[in-house]
């Protein structure tokens, strides 16, 4: 049974880390089990609370209160539970949830932790207010379409798969795929075609490797925009529950940023797949029933909570656009990972093992990505009238060429007929020319859409269905004649 | 507050997120609305025992202590219905998003807020039933012009019955206002412009009609080939990207209901939004008058309270029922119910109850069943005709069609329109797989088309339905050998099935034109396009190399006549029969001329 020891009045000043500025606290754990510990006796100590528990030997770690009964309460601690004892441990019960202080100048240019604790060796911030890392639910009411088109200089996405500001598309990756490499890439290159306005980057790492975060760090610096950067690493040898709070900071920083200061921001997390390990582990040891895989049943809502932390708001200048990377288990799609975040996000980019091999880079697979948004932020005024069109001409047909691929191993390319030839042709072409560039190549949308009408051209005309005669006339024998020349 | 009354209420005694258990349950009873703490959260009683209730609350519980008192509200969880919903957009537990970011700011807080339906604004009231009148249930005693296009009906709720005792004149009156008063056996019984019902309890009518009149959608390869029903139900299944949530989308857009509820539970928050903007700037293809002035939405995005997710399709259908009972065509769009399984699932859960399939609770069949169920054609109460038609978007795990919730709902509902991935990654929309899909409504409705279109509905239909399953066949074949090693005959097959794939079961929700196709122009295309079919065959039979028939002019209109011919405007397809005729003849005559030559 604990008991309690102090009670100070609660102020308004709030650190967030460190500062202990305690509402209650109490003595003695009646249960340890894995990150998770129960304290008895307490009172008045609500629901979803940040708590401190000091171990005996005066080190502080972080938590919070996951249920709550009249007598007890169940506590999550971040940093794990290994070195609490029972009987002299100390539990400092916040009275507020989990917080983390915000203002522009004390957070851009630093790097923190997971739990927004400074890494730098600056100061923790504390001129600003404090905010509730979990947010709230933007009111749809309030939400702006998100249709301003960003140009990546990628051509499967610019072309394919159109990024707008307000987005959350991420990239559905594998181990060893060059995900960050292509984070990176649209990270540098990143731009809109009408306005140049402030920007911020934030990159929440959860449970990377480090050299895998000094990788982005060094490329935030060469590319020179490190001072608006706010990195929070949860590394691999991190506490595995900090991971859960470490999105979360991160994207109250965002919010922040967007809304309050009117800046454009683009939210790298990597990597989804570590976080929802972490949050199987919690779940696990709270004993909660499984539902697929052993992922907790609330997977879907909890994901949800963090990708639908983006977007644009009628009447506020800024915005958050979220590029979550996951490595597929397996490299299935299927897993319940990927899956329940493609029914969350607003599309995905999807890297392939099989382009990655043939040595293609960004191994982007078209066939299964997708952006939901891109209608809404191409076309005449965005990027071009025909963007739709032959976006849509060029999925048709490599989806056609891949089926004639099939056919192809089966009973050789020299039996297929001619107009299957030229789709086999065209399939390595656009695989070659379309899908691959080099890591620094920023192509512009105009030359994205131009090599498209290019490789399209390739095709017998009756076989292209999906773009008008006008715009063959226009614009494909324009590529073709120029690519002639 | 003070000691004697706090002892009076129940207390929170253990929260564990939307899971909240409560003292003294003697105070409460199953299914009774709470409201929890100073913040006035609103919660249902879910399981009662030993004096303790299970609560779940529809809001945000962070910061809620041991000891906090509950309130019981007296009534199960319900909804408000009265002038004031048609056009707004609502929470699942019916809080106006609008008032509410007016109140609060662009972000989402927890605690009771004022009402649903505006208190203040006064409406335009015209009686047309006198003082003296018999009143039963349902029955209509005035009209609200409520939008342009929605007159709304002012009925005797359910469960109230007499005569008229006092009915208000022609005037302005705001909903509090007493407009009627029923001379009951119980006593007088004063009617408002609206009235409460509890969500979970469906609204009562007459008795059940048969489905015969199509729903129409303006989507091809639903009304010709997979038709809903006025009173039907319909199920879309398919992975992520498969595009469930635009053809949720162009059937709340085009459907021909009168009333539109449309509910995102726990779906993104942008797509609300999208809903938001583009429906006041659509116009209803019949009245010309925007969509939201038929619109009602329901909005609990995947960021917003998990057990509200699970109260939002009862808010919806009850809304649903509401326009049905005063005589109107209502379709319904859940997008998407696999989300509020999850709700079910996860508050199953936190209550510790045995799971059946994949965590889901037992009752998950029984709970799909009683939401179905709601739908149908019905002689309401008021005498009128009515319908709600319910289409349940369905996000199974990886696109296995053999979870719970798609196998379950496919037991209940009668369309079933599975969405193919791979016709989505080859941006091939909308993505309805047409050998798997199905609609046990096509004779009901095939009376209809016959008598709006044409004698030879029925059997284009059917012509279509073979070609496209032989090609089918046939492509197995293909994908070993390919198209060259087939004879001519069966490559007349494909090449016809691509006609009706390209040419008419694939229509662009982008296209101005080709967003919505009336039925009159879906049977003359379809029949253009079978025609063509049926003369390939004379091409083939006179062993003319089939490339020649389709390099025939006639082939490119077909290929544009879904974008450039609009409404019901059938002289350019009797054109293109005629040309079609023409051209054929040409160049079978050319063909048997060249023959004689050798």
């Amino acid at each position: 049974m604990a008991f309690e020891t102090t009670e100070t009045a609660a102020k308004g000043v709030a650190g967030t880390g460190n500062t202990s500025s305690a509402h209650l606290e109490f003595v003695g754990l009646s249960k340890i089990s894995g990150p998770l510990v129960v304290i008895e006796g307490i009172r008045d100590v609500g629901f979803g609370e940040r708590v401190e528990i000091v171990a005996s030997d005066s080190d502080v770690r972080q938590g919070r209160v996951l249920a709550i009964s009249e007598k007890a309460a169940v506590l999550e601690v971040f940093h794990g539970t290994s070195g609490l004892d029972q009987a002299d441990t100390r539990v400092r019960f916040m009275g507020r949830p989990f917080e983390m202080v915000v203002s522009k100048e004390e957070v851009l240019g630093r790097i923190f932790s997971g739990l927004g604790a400074p890494l730098d060796g600056g100061p923790a911030p504390f001129r600003g207010e404090a905010r509730n890392v979990n947010g709230f639910a933007i009111n749809p009411v309030a939400r702006a379409y998100p249709e301003d088109f960003i140009q990546t200089g990628i051509s499967t996405i610019d072309g394919m798969n159109t990024l707008v500001r307000g987005q959350k598309l991420p990239i559905f990756s594998g181990s060893g795929l060059p995900h960050n490499d292509l984070a990176i890439q649209i990270v540098r290159q990143a731009r809109l075609l009408t306005e140049e306005s402030s920007f911020a980057v934030i990159f929440a790492a959860m449970g990377v490797r480090h050299d895998e975060a000094e990788a982005f760090r060094l490329s935030f610096e060469e590319s020179g925009v490190l001072n608006n950067v706010a990195m929070f690493l949860n590394l691999a040898d991190d506490p595995t529950v900090e991971r859960l709070v470490a999105p979360r900071v991160a994207l109250t920083v965002a919010e922040y940023l967007a809304f309050e200061e009117g800046m454009h921001v683009l939210v790298i997390l990597t990597d989804m797949t570590n976080y929802c390990e972490a949050l199987r582990e919690v779940a696990t040891s709270k004993g909660e029933v499984p539902s697929r895989k052993g992922y907790p049943g609330y997977l879907y809502s909890d994901l949800a909570s963090i990708y639908e932390r983006a977007g644009r708001i009628h009447g506020r200048k800024g915005s958050v656009t979220q590029i979550p990377i996951l490595t597929m288990p397996d490299d299935d799609i299927t897993h319940p990972i990927p899956d329940l975040t493609g029914y969350i996000t607003e599309g995905q980019i999807v890297l392939d093992r099989m382009l990655y091999q043939k040595n293609i880079y960004p191994p982007v697979n078209v066939l299964p990505s997708l952006s939901r948004l891109m209608s809404d932020g191409i076309g005449e005024g965005k990027t071009r009238d025909d963007h739709r069109n032959i976006s849509s001409q060029l999925y048709a047909a490599y989806a056609n060429a891949k089926q004639v691929e099939r056919l192809a191993s089966i009973i050789g390319e020299e039996d297929l007929s001619v107009t299957d030839k030229k789709y086999f042709q065209f399939a390595r072409e656009f695989e070659k020319r379309f899908v691959n560039q080099a890591k620094d190549e920023d192509r512009g949308i105009l030359e994205t859409l131009d090599l498209g009408w290019e490789l399209v051209m390739m095709l017998p005309s009756q076989e292209l269905v999906r773009v008008t005669p006008e715009q063959v006339e226009k614009y494909g024998k324009a590529s073709h004649t120029c690519n002639q020349e | 507050m003070k000691e004697a009354d706090k002892a009076q209420n129940p207390e929170v005694i253990f929260v564990s997120g939307p899971v909240v258990k409560a003292s003294r349950a003697h105070l409460l009873s199953m299914n009774e609305m709470v409201e929890v703490g100073a913040e006035r959260l609103v919660g249902e009683v879910i399981g009662l025992e030993d004096d303790t209730a299970t609560l779940q609350v529809y809001e945000d519980t962070t910061g809620l202590k041991p000891g906090t008192r509950v309130i019981g509200q007296g009534m199960p969880l319900f909804a408000e219905l009265g002038p004031g919903l048609i056009s707004h957009i609502f929470d699942g537990i019916q809080r106006p998003l609008t008032e509410l970011k007016e109140q609060w700011g662009d972000f989402i807080q927890r605690g009771k807020t004022g009402t649903a339906l505006s208190r203040e604004r006064v409406w335009q009231f015209t009686p047309t039933a006198r003082e003296g009148d018999k009143a039963v249930p349902g029955q209509v005693i005035g009209t609200i012009q409520e939008t342009d296009a929605i007159v709304h009906k002012v009925m005797i709720p359910p469960g109230i019955a007499g005569t008229i005792g006092k009915i208000a004149g022609p005037g302005g009156y705001s909903l509090e206002e007493e407009i009627a008063v029923i001379k009951t056996s119980g006593g007088p019984r004063s009617i408002r412009l609206f009235h409460r019902w509890p969500v979970r309890q469906p609204r009562p009518y007459v008795r059940r009609l048969m489905p015969s009149e199509p729903l129409l959608t303006g989507q091809r390869v639903i009304d010709t080939f997979f038709p809903l029903a006025k009173g039907g139900t319909a199920a879309i299944p398919g992975g992520f990207g498969t595009g469930k949530t635009v053809t949720q989308h162009q059937l709340s857009k085009w459907a021909d209901a009168d009333v539109i509820i449309y509910i995102g539970c726990g779906e993104r928050g942008n797509e609300m939004t999208g809903v938001l903007t583009d429906f006041p700037q659509l116009l209803d293809p019949r009245t010309q008058r925007p969509l939201i002035e038929r619109t009602v939405l329901i909005a609990n995005t995947s960021d917003m309270p998990v057990a509200a997710r699970e109260a939002s399709i009862y808010t919806g259908i009850t809304i649903a029922e509401y326009f049905r009972d005063q005589g109107y065509d209502v379709a319904l769009m859940a997008d998407s119910t696999s989300r509020w399984a999850e709700a079910l699932r996860e508050i199953s859960g936190r209550l510790e109850e045995m799971p059946a399939e994949e965590g889901f609770p037992a009752y998950l069949a029984s709970r799909l069943a009683a939401f179905y169920e709601r739908a149908g054609q019905v002689k309401a109460l008021s005498g009128e005709k009515g319908s709600v038609s319910l289409i349940g978007a369905v996000s199974p795990p990886g696109g296995d069609f053999s979870e719970p919730v798609t196998m379950h709902t496919k037991r209940f509902v009668q369309c079933f329109w599975a969405l193919d991935k791979e016709l989505a990654s080859a941006r091939y929309f909308p993505a309805i797989n047409y050998l798997q899909s199905y609609s046990a409504y096509t004779e009901a409705v095939a009376a209809w088309w016959t008598e709006r279109t044409g004698p030879e509905w029925e059997k284009l239909r059917e012509e279509a339905v073979q070609i496209l399953q032989e090609d089918s066949k046939l492509q197995n074949i293909v994908k070993l050998l390919g198209e060259e090693a087939l004879p001519d005959d069966q490559r007349r097959i494909l090449e016809g099935a691509r006609l009706i794939k390209n040419d008419f079961l694939q229509q662009s929700a982008y296209d101005p034109v080709d967003t919505y196709c009336m039925p009159l122009k879906q049977f003359y295309l379809l029949k253009v396009i079978i025609y063509f079919i049926r003369r390939l065959k004379d091409v083939v039979d006179s062993r003319i190399p089939l490339f020649r028939a389709m390099e025939l002019p006639v082939v490119e209109q077909i290929h544009r006549a879904k974008y450039t011919v609009s409404g019901e405007d059938i002289a350019p397809f009797e054109q293109m029969l005629k040309d079609m005729d023409q051209q054929v003849d040409q160049l079978l005559s050319r063909n048997q001329e060249a023959n004689h030559g050798v």
